[in-house]
């Protein structure tokens, strides 16, 4: 990746942030830790890797994107308001009455949602069976899709990616926000996922574990993995659960939080001046 | 008809997915028991087995049907259903996908895989989930004029498939319409509405009744939902009392369904005839039937009891 894309990218991955913090700051509580730490990746994916059209989140020869950790939507819906999916006002409207924003990824209520997601473990599944539609219709369609780490603790995920290793699919590229918290401990202490990159190695899947934080390191391995034409793919991003939030970053407490005006106004204010850093 | 319903079943799909190619068949390691291997030979690339993983089946389904297909998935009912059901409500019903859902041996006729694979109340649970239509088809007759109607419907549907069926009950000038029940026969004393393999013995109630004397309006409920209230609510209106027969739990099944319709537009009596509140068990239909009172003779001395 060239040094001014980079740099675009890592401002886009700041306006995200910003467009996150006035979605819950907005209502004033919601899922931020999710939310910020898997920015990086989605930044990544939607504006330099994936295959859309801003103007038709609809078009058929998309790639896809199965958030299945479906309380990061307000990354998604960020991101959705940046490239014009849908329109800047909705992020006021975090989980308001009648809202198109959701908490969780719902393909009939957002544009730009590919699909319905949220009770953990399901998202895989349909991914697989996206990726395998693709396939069938011979259509250049890559299918992305995006794992929570405490959503790894459901037996469905490893159904998933039992098959999704044995069909091995080239267009398949699957992403575990490696965060290490759940809500309720850290997912050492409640159940370790442990040694994670073993597992699925072992599960025939082509693995790579990086700085999910770092763009370059996101790009070459998507890079990579789209290569590698013999796996399915699946990539770990080490994050730190609310990244980019004074208030939230790496605490525990940050899965669902209440954050005041005060709180989101400030980290927005100190990430407008990282921001600056770039120019 | 010599052959099983399983059989007409698959062979009937391949018909339809010569001419519609976004049909596509799953299975969970059930392939044999459903033959879904006679679409596997004509359709090698539209046909995937999962193996023994009815939620990521499900899912696959959601995930294909985003993607413009019409995938049909198959197990025993309970395993389609019950094991499954927050995959068919998140991914199927809330998404609005139309994963056609096959749910096979019904009620007892689980028979020798007994209580673990017998559901009572399958039907009942997908009735709960909004955008899902529920049908029972008696015989292949029926099963064949609802098949193209369930691929049309635009939605997620659950089909309970009696596997091994063989009877045939209605003829081919018979016609059967999505969320319409079908007349059997008219009568004007009392109503009996029924489902699947009942009609079978709700026909020999109905003799012995008739040669008593009594005129019986018989109805046929294949749709469960959605709920034909019209036909219900005028049958309630010339007949009076209402019996309905289900190879399935009294609790939120066909009886449940057509009691809600009549205590809100038109009361009259209804009795439920089912089973009772009761997990399955193993042996032959014949033998549960009588075990859990819903073969002829107790049928028959149900309604006498309902109409004293």
């Amino acid at each position: 990746m060239d040094k001014a894309t980079e740099i675009y990218l890592k401002k886009k991955a700041v306006r995200v942030r910003q467009n996150i913090l006035r979605e819950i700051g907005t209502l004033g509580v919601g899922h931020i830790g999710g939310s910020m730490s898997i920015v990086e990746a989605l930044v990544v994916l939607y504006y330099k890797v994936m295959k859309i059209d801003p103007k038709n989140p609809n078009w058929e020869d998309r790639d896809r994107l199965v958030l299945s950790k479906g309380h990061a939507g307000p990354a998604l819906y960020a991101i959705f308001a940046d490239i014009g999916y849908i329109p800047e006002e909705y992020l006021d409207t975090l989980n308001q009455p009648e809202t198109k924003l959701p908490s969780h990824c719902d393909r009939l209520v957002t544009p730009g949602v590919d699909m319905t997601s949220g009770s953990l473990g399901q998202g895989l599944s349909a991914a697989i069976g996206m990726a395998i539609a693709a396939k069938l219709d011979k259509k250049d369609i890559n299918v992305y899709c995006i794992l929570g780490d405490g959503e790894l603790q459901e037996g469905q995920v490893w159904e998933a990616l039992l098959f999704g290793g044995n069909k091995r699919l080239d267009n398949l590229i699957v992403f575990i926000d490696y965060n290490k918290m759940q809500i309720d401990a850290p997912i050492k202490e409640l159940n370790d996922l442990e040694p994670l990159e073993e597992k699925l190695k072992a599960f025939k899947w082509h693995t790579q574990s990086i700085d999910g934080h770092d763009i370059n390191q996101i790009y070459e391995a998507i890079k990579r993995a789209k290569e590698n034409k013999e796996q399915s793919s699946v990539i770990i991003l080490n994050t730190i659960k609310g990244k980019g939030a004074y208030f939230a970053e790496g605490k525990l407490s940050c899965h669902n939080m209440k954050v005041s005006k005060e709180e989101w106004q400030k980290a927005h204010q100190l990430l407008e001046e990282e921001v600056k850093k770039y120019e | 008809m010599n052959e099983e319903l399983r059989i007409l079943y698959n062979k009937e799909l391949v018909k339809l997915a010569e001419k519609d190619p976004r049909i596509m068949v799953l299975d969970a390691d059930l392939m044999k028991a459903h033959r879904t291997d006679i679409f596997k030979e004509k359709f090698p690339d539209r046909y995937i087995d999962v193996g023994v993983a009815e939620a990521n089946m499900v899912g696959i389904a959601a995930g294909l049907s985003n993607m413009g297909k019409i995938p049909f998935v198959h197990s025993f009912t309970p395993f389609a259903t019950r094991r499954t059901y927050d995959q068919l409500a998140i991914s199927v019903g809330l998404a609005n996908l139309p994963v056609k859902v096959v749910g096979s041996d019904p009620g007892v006729m689980a028979e020798l895989n007994g209580q673990t694979h017998m559901s009572f109340e399958d039907a009942g649970i997908m009735r709960n989930l909004p955008r899902f239509i529920v049908i029972e088809p008696v015989d292949f007759i029926q099963l064949k004029k609802l098949l193209p109607q369930i691929i049309e419907y635009q939605g997620p549907s659950y089909l309970r498939l009696n596997r091994k069926e063989k009877r045939v009950f209605f003829s081919e000038n018979d016609n059967f319409e999505i969320g319409k029940i079908f007349e059997v026969k008219d009568g004007k004393d009392f109503t009996i509405i029924t489902s699947g393999i009942m009609l079978y013995e709700v026909k020999k109630v109905v003799d012995m009744l008739e040669s008593e004397g009594y005129s019986i309006r018989v109805l046929n409920m294949h749709t469960l939902k959605p709920v034909d209230e019209e036909s219900i609510v005028k049958a309630a209106k010339e007949t009076g009392k209402i019996f309905v027969v289900e190879n399935h739990s009294i609790i939120n099944g066909w009886g449940s369904a057509v009691a809600e319709v009549v205590s809100e537009h038109y009361p009259v009596f209804v009795k439920r005839i089912g089973i009772r509140d009761h997990y399955g068990f193993v042996g032959k239909a014949d033998y549960l039937m009588k075990k859990f009172k819903i073969d002829s003779q107790s049928i028959y001395e149900s309604i006498k009891e309902g109409l004293a």
